[in-house]
C-alpha cells in the first residue's frame, strides 16, 4: 500500500494534524490508531478544563476529542482502528510503516512522509526504584483513570498519591468523588509539578493534604497494598532518617511523570532531545529524517492539549507543503540553545529561510522562578527580554519569535546561535 | 492413593515430576499457590551457570554440570527460551588472579568444557563495554541464559500433558505417615500416596522436619535484582559475574533471554520466607556494585525491581533422597543457586532414586515434546503472517510494549495449566513485563481473564487470593440520595 | 463576629496567597492579592462558590459500562456530594449521545446533569 502521508496515532495530535494537513490539500492519508477509538487518553479524562484557548470554552476531555472526532469525519479521513505500528523504517526518502491490524493483517504502507504521534506512557514503579513488596493495588494514575471512567471500576477505597504531577491530582478528586479516601498527596519537590488550579479544586476542596518534598520509601502488604511509608527528603531528595511516617492503605497511585513514547522514532534511527525524551526538530517540527514530522506527546509532554492541537496543527501544515513541494529545502539551521534555567526548547534550531512570518518556541524551566524574566538572544543581540513574576516547571512556556527579526540580525552577521535564558 | 506426591511446582517440582511422568505412575503436585513457578523459582538470575562454581565431589557440581548439558537440548524439546551466550568472571585486581586461576582449577576438576583465562586485551575484545578496572577474567562459553518461567511452566505442563495431576492453591498443611506411605492434609482435604516428594523450597525444612529425626534448617537468603529496559540489553553480551573478594560475593550484569539487563542478586539471610520485599539499601546496593563490571550501566532504564529468596541450608549443598528414618519420602531440599540450571538432571536423579524404591514400567506414549506459546515479538514476518491467517487475533496487539497480542494471551489461558492471573499471564506471554510495566495492558487483561474464565474483572488477581485488582464499582462508598 | 480566611488565588500561575478578614459575613480587607483579579476570585469563593462537577452514569447493554457526565453549569461548592449522590442509582439505556440531559435541575440547583461522551 502506498500513501502520501501516514499520521501515526490517533489521540487529540494526530487528528489536528490530519485535519491541517487535508484542509491543505492532502487527499491521500490516513490515521493509525492502535486504540479501538479515536481520542486517545482523552477519552479517559472525563473532568473539565480542556479547551479554554481553542474553544473559549470549557470542556471534558472525550467533548474535547469529540469535535476533533467530528472534524476529521466531516473532512473524510481515513482512520484504521486497532491498528498497530510494528516498525518504522525509511528507504531513501521512502518511510515503510509496518502496520499489525485483526481484519488486514501485517502488511507494509509506503509513506511520502510520517507524523508522529504517538503519546506519551507513565514514569511505572520500578522506574522510580520505592522499595518493598509487589503487591496488588499499585497502579499509574493514568490505570486508575481509565478503569474509573471507563469502565466503573474502583481500583481501591484508601489511596496515597505518590507525585503531584496533574493526573495524580485530577486522580485524586475522581477517586474521593467516586467514594474512596485518599489520605495525602506526597510529592518529591519542593513544589507541585501540576497546576495551581488543580491543587486547589482537586485537593483543597476535599481537604487532601498535599505533602511537598515528601517520598515512598517502603510498601507493605503481600498479596494487597496494606500501607505506605512517606518521608521527607533532604535537598538532594534522601529521603531523611527519622521522618518516616506508615499511611495505612490498600492502594498506591503513582503520577510521577510521563515519557514520550519514542520506540518508533527510534526504530527509524531519528535523532533525540534527551531532555524532552522525544525527536529533535527544527521549526517545521521535522526530525532529522526527511519528511518526518512529530507533534504533541510524543515531541515533548505538554500541560494543556489546546497547545497540542494548535502545534499538531502546524506538522500537519508542514506534512502538506512538504508533500507539495511548497516546503523550501534544509537551509542554514540555527540551532536553539537552552540555558541557565531552561531545560529545553521546541523547535530546537530554526532555519530563517523555512520559518513562517512568525515562529512559536515553546519551552519549560528547570526550577521555581520568581520576579525572572525570560530573554532570547541571537548574534549578540537581545531579541526578546519578557518580566514573568513567576516561572514554574510544571507550566510550559512558549515565545513568539518574529521573522523579521530574525533576519535583521542574520544581516548583521552569520549568527551561530539562539539562545534562550531565564535572567534572575 | 497416589504413588507419588510432589510438594511444590517450582522448577524441581516441575522437573522431577515431568521425569516422573515417563513412568506408569500416579503423580499428582500439590501447590499452594495459584500457579506454577510463584517461588524461588520465578525471581532469580535466570541463569544456566556452567558449573565452575561448585565444590567439586558435590552434588550441586555434578548436577550443574549435568544441567548445564541438558539445557540446550531441553530447550529444544520444550520450547522454551535458552540462549548459551558464555560467562565471564571478572578479576579487578592483580593480586587476586590467583583466586580466578583457582576457580579455572575447579571448573577444570567440575568437568566444565572450554574454560579459559583472559587477559585485559582479551577481555576487552570479547566484552567491549566491561570495566576498565577488570584485570582479567574466567570465560565459560558453556554458561548460558534461560526464562526461569519458560522452563519451569515447559516442564509443569509436559507432565501435566503426560497424566500428572496438578493441584494449585492446594497448601500442604501436615504430613503424617501411614501404613505403605504417607498422608498430607492440606486445606482442601487429605491425600494419601506410597511416596512424597519434598520440593517446597524455603518451605522444605517444615516438610522434612515432619517426617524425620535428622533435621535440617533452610535459611530464606534475600537477593535483590534490577531489570533495566530492552534498550540496555546490548550493553553486554556475556553473563558478568565478579570475583568473590573479602569485600563480598559481588553481583552479576547479565542479559536476559529476551533482551532486557538484569543486575543482582544480593544476599541477605531473612527469617520470614514470604519477605519478598526489596530494600532501598539492597537496591542502591545491587546499581553500586553492578557499575563495577560494566562501563556505563545505565541505572536511569530500571524498569522493574525484585527479590527473590534462595533456600539455603546450613550444609551448603543440595540434600536429595530419602532421610535414614523415612524411607518413600524424597527430598529436593536446600535447592539454592546452581538450583535453576541443576533442575533438569536434579530431575532425573531423583526420579530415577524414586523409581528404585518403588519400581515401574515406562509408558509407551510418552509425550516428549511440548509447543510453547507463539511470540508474535520474536517472529519473522512470515510467522506472523502464517499466525495471522491462522487465527487473526494474533494480529491484535494488547501489550503494546512488549508486542503481545489477543492471540498469544487466550493461548496461554487456555493451554494445559493455563494462565488464571494477571501474573500467570505476564509469565507465560510477557504482557506487562516492559517498560510500561502493565500500565496500558493491565485493564485489557483483566478483561480477557474475565472473559475467558467466565468471572467478573473484579474477581480477576494479580496473583493469590487477596490480590484483586479491583475493589469495587464507582460510588460504591458513596451513600444513595434515597437512602438518606 | 470578625474572621479571617486564607486563599490561594488560581486565576493565574502566580498563586498568591490571599488573606480576606470579615466580620459578620462582610469582608472588610483583601490583602496578599497582586492585581484585581485576585479580590475578584476572593470575593467568589466567599460569597457563593462554585464547581462544575463530573463524574459518570452507568448504562446498561451499552458498549460501555459507563458514561461520563458533568453539570451543564457551576453548582454550589457545598453541593458535589449531594450531586454525586443523586447520580448513584441511575441507570440509562443504549444509545446516549454527547449533550443528552441525564438529571434535570440536580439538587435543586437548576443546573443539568449531561452526558459527555457517546455510548451506543
Amino acid at each position: 500500500m502506498k500513501k502520501d502521508l501516514v499520521i501515526i496515532g490517533g489521540g487529540p495530535a494526530g487528528l489536528a494534524a490530519a485535519a491541517a494537513a487535508r484542509e491543505a490539500g492532502v487527499e491521500d492519508l490516513v490515521v493509525l490508531e492502535r486504540d479501538q477509538r479515536l481520542g486517545g487518553i482523552l477519552n479517559q479524562c472525563i473532568h473539565n478544563g480542556f479547551g479554554l484557548h481553542t474553544f473559549k470554552e470549557e470542556l471534558t476531555g472525550p467533548e474535547y476529542a469529540g469535535r476533533y472526532i467530528e472534524k476529521a469525519a466531516a473532512l473524510g479521513i481515513s482512520c484504521r482502528l486497532n491498528t498497530m505500528v510494528v516498525d518504522l523504517a525509511a528507504e531513501g526518502s521512502v518511510k515503510k510503516v509496518t502496520v499489525m491490524n485483526r481484519e488486514e493483517g501485517l502488511y507494509e504502507i509506503r509513506a511520502r512522509a510520517v507524523i508522529l504521534a504517538m503519546g506519551c506512557r507513565e514514569r511505572p514503579r520500578g522506574a522510580l526504584n520505592i522499595p518493598g513488596y509487589r503487591p496488588a493495588g499499585i497502579y499509574t494514575a493514568g490505570t486508575a483513570q481509565r478503569y474509573v471512567n471507563m469502565e466503573g471500576r474502583m481500583p481501591g477505597r484508601e489511596v496515597v498519591v505518590l507525585g503531584s504531577g496533574d493526573i495524580g491530582l485530577i486522580m485524586a478528586r475522581r477517586m474521593t468523588l467516586e467514594g474512596a479516601k485518599v489520605k495525602l498527596v506526597a510529592e518529591l519537590m519542593p513544589y507541585s509539578g501540576g497546576l495551581k488550579r488543580n491543587i486547589v479544586q482537586c485537593l483543597d476542596d476535599f481537604g487532601i493534604p498535599l505533602k511537598l518534598s515528601h517520598t515512598v520509601v517502603d510498601i507493605k502488604g503481600k498479596e494487597r497494598v496494606e500501607s505506605v511509608t512517606v518521608a521527607q527528603v533532604d535537598e538532594d531528595s534522601k529521603p531523611i532518617p527519622g521522618t518516616e511516617e506508615e499511611v495505612a492503605c490498600d492502594t498506591l497511585l503513582l503520577s510521577c511523570g510521563l515519557i514520550p513514547e519514542n520506540e518508533l522514532s527510534e526504530s527509524l534511527g531519528t535523532a533525540m532531545n534527551p531532555a524532552t525524551g522525544g525527536p529533535l526538530v527544527d521549526e517545521s517540527l521535522e526530525t532529522d529524517r526527511e519528511g518526518v514530522f512529530a507533534c504533541g506527546n510524543v515531541l515533548h509532554v505538554h500541560d494543556l492539549v489546546d497547545y497540542v492541537s494548535e502545534e499538531a496543527a502546524s506538522a500537519g501544515r508542514n506534512a502538506a507543503a512538504y508533500l507539495q513541494g511548497r516546503l523550501a529545502e534544509k537551509g542554514r539551521e540555527i540551532p536553539i540553545r537552552a540555558e541557565n534555567g531552561v531545560r529545553y526548547t521546541v523547535p530546537a534550531s530554526i532555519d530563517i529561510g523555512r520559518m513562517g512570518e512568525t515562529q512559536t518556541v515553546r519551552f519549560r524551566v528547570s526550577g521555581m522562578f520568581r520576579d525572572a524574566a525570560v530573554e532570547v538572544a541571537c548574534g549578540g543581540q537581545v531579541l526578546k527580554h519578557i518580566d514573568r513574576r513567576v516561572l514554574a516547571p510544571g507550566e510550559m512556556e512558549q515565545i513568539i519569535l518574529k521573522k523579521s527579526e530574525l533576519e535583521k540580525t542574520a544581516q548583521a552577521g552569520d549568527p551561530k546561535e539562539i539562545s534562550v535564558c531565564v535572567r534572575t | 492413593m497416589y504413588d507419588v506426591i510432589v510438594i511444590g511446582a517450582g522448577v524441581c517440582g516441575c522437573a522431577i515430576a515431568r521425569e516422573l511422568s515417563r513412568y506408569r505412575l500416579r503423580t499428582a503436585v500439590l501447590e499452594r499457590a495459584s500457579d506454577v513457578c510463584e517461588g524461588t523459582s520465578k525471581a532469580n538470575s535466570g541463569v544456566a551457570h556452567a558449573g565452575f562454581d561448585a565444590e567439586p565431589g558435590s552434588l550441586k557440581a555434578r548436577l550443574n554440570v549435568e544441567g548445564s548439558r541438558m539445557m540446550e537440548a531441553l530447550s529444544k524439546e520444550l520450547d522454551f527460551p535458552y540462549k548459551r551466550n558464555g560467562s565471564l568472571v571478572l578479576c579487578f585486581a592483580e593480586k587476586d588472579i590467583p583466586a580466578l586461576q583457582r576457580l579455572y582449577d575447579r571448573g577444570q576438576r567440575n568437568g566444565v568444557e572450554g574454560l579459559r583465562i583472559l587477559n585485559r586485551e582479551q577481555l576487552k575484545k570479547t566484552e567491549p563495554n566491561i570495566s576498565d578496572s577488570a584485570v582479567a577474567a574466567l570465560y565459560a562459553p558453556t554458561g548460558g541464559i534461560v526464562c526461569p518461567f519458560g522452563l519451569t511452566i515447559a516442564l509443569a505442563e509436559n507432565a501435566a500433558v503426560n497424566g500428572v495431576e496438578f493441584m494449585l492453591e492446594t497448601k500442604v498443611e501436615e504430613i503424617q505417615r501411614m501404613e505403605g506411605g504417607y498422608r498430607l492434609l492440606t486445606d482442601r482435604g487429605s491425600f494419601e500416596t506410597k511416596t512424597v516428594v519434598n520440593a517446597a523450597g524455603v518451605y522444605a525444612d517444615r516438610f522434612h522436619n515432619m517426617v524425620s529425626e535428622e533435621k535440617i534448617h533452610i535459611i530464606p537468603r534475600k537477593g535483590e535484582y534490577c531489570l533495566m529496559d530492552k534498550k540496555a540489553g546490548g550493553l553486554v553480551s556475556h553473563t558478568i559475574f565478579q570475583l568473590p573478594t573479602a569485600y563480598g560475593k559481588g553481583v552479576l550484569v547479565t542479559p536476559t533471554v529476551h533482551g532486557n539487563l538484569l543486575a543482582g542478586p544480593t544476599a541477605a539471610d531473612v527469617e520470614d520466607p514470604e519477605a519478598l520485599n526489596t530494600t532501598g539499601e539492597g537496591l542502591a546496593d545491587v546499581l553500586r556494585r553492578a557499575a563495577l563490571s560494566v562501563e556505563g550501566l545505565p541505572v536511569r532504564q530500571v524498569i522493574t525491581s525484585f527479590a527473590g529468596l534462595r533456600a539455603h541450608e546450613e550444609g551448603n549443598d543440595f540434600i536429595l533422597g530419602q532421610p535414614k528414618d523415612a524411607p518413600g519420602f524424597f527430598d529436593a531440599a536446600g535447592i539454592e543457586s546452581p538450583g535453576l540450571t541443576c533442575a533438569p538432571a536434579l530431575g532425573r536423579y531423583l526420579a530415577e532414586m524414586l523409581i528404585g524404591y518403588l519400581p515401574a514400567g515406562k509408558k509407551e506414549n510418552f509425550v516428549t515434546e511440548r509447543k510453547g506459546i507463539p511470540n508474535m515479538a520474536m517472529a519473522s514476518a512470515e510467522e506472523k503472517k502464517r499466525l495471522i491467517a491462522s487465527d487473526p487475533l494474533y494480529a491484535n496487539v494488547v501489550c503494546r510494549c512488549e508486542l503481545v497480542t489477543e492471540g498469544e494471551i487466550l493461548n496461554a489461558i487456555r493451554r494445559p495449566l493455563g494462565a488464571v492471573t494477571l501474573d500467570g499471564v505476564k509469565r507465560r506471554t510477557r504482557a506487562g513485563m516492559g517498560r510500561c510495566q502493565a500500565g496500558f495492558c493491565s485493564p485489557r487483561v483483566v478483561e480477557i481473564l474475565a472473559r475467558e474464565l467466565g468471572k467478573d474483572p473484579g474477581q480477576i488477581r494479580k496473583n493469590e487470593a487477596g490480590s484483586e485488582f479491583l475493589t469495587g464499582h464507582d460510588k460504591d462508598g458513596i451513600r444513595e440520595a434515597k437512602e438518606r | 463576629m470578625a474572621d479571617k480566611k486564607e486563599f490561594v488565588c488560581i486565576r493565574c500561575p502566580l498563586g498568591c496567597g490571599i488573606t480576606v478578614e470579615t466580620s459578620d459575613g462582610e469582608i472588610k480587607s483583601i490583602t496578599g492579592n497582586t492585581c484585581p483579579r485576585g479580590a475578584d476570585y476572593v470575593t467568589g469563593e466567599l460569597t457563593d462558590p462554585r464547581r462544575t462537577v463530573t463524574s459518570l452514569v452507568r448504562v446498561r447493554g451499552g458498549e460501555m459500562p459507563v458514561v461520563s457526565v458533568k453539570t451543564a453549569a457551576d453548582i454550589p461548592k457545598d453541593k458535589i456530594f449531594d450531586c454525586i449522590r443523586e447520580l448513584k442509582g441511575i441507570e440509562l439505556s443504549p444509545p446516549v449521545h454527547m449533550g443528552d440531559v441525564i438529571l434535570e435541575d440536580v439538587c435543586g440547583t437548576g443546573v443539568n446533569v449531561v452526558a459527555t461522551a457517546d455510548v451506543r
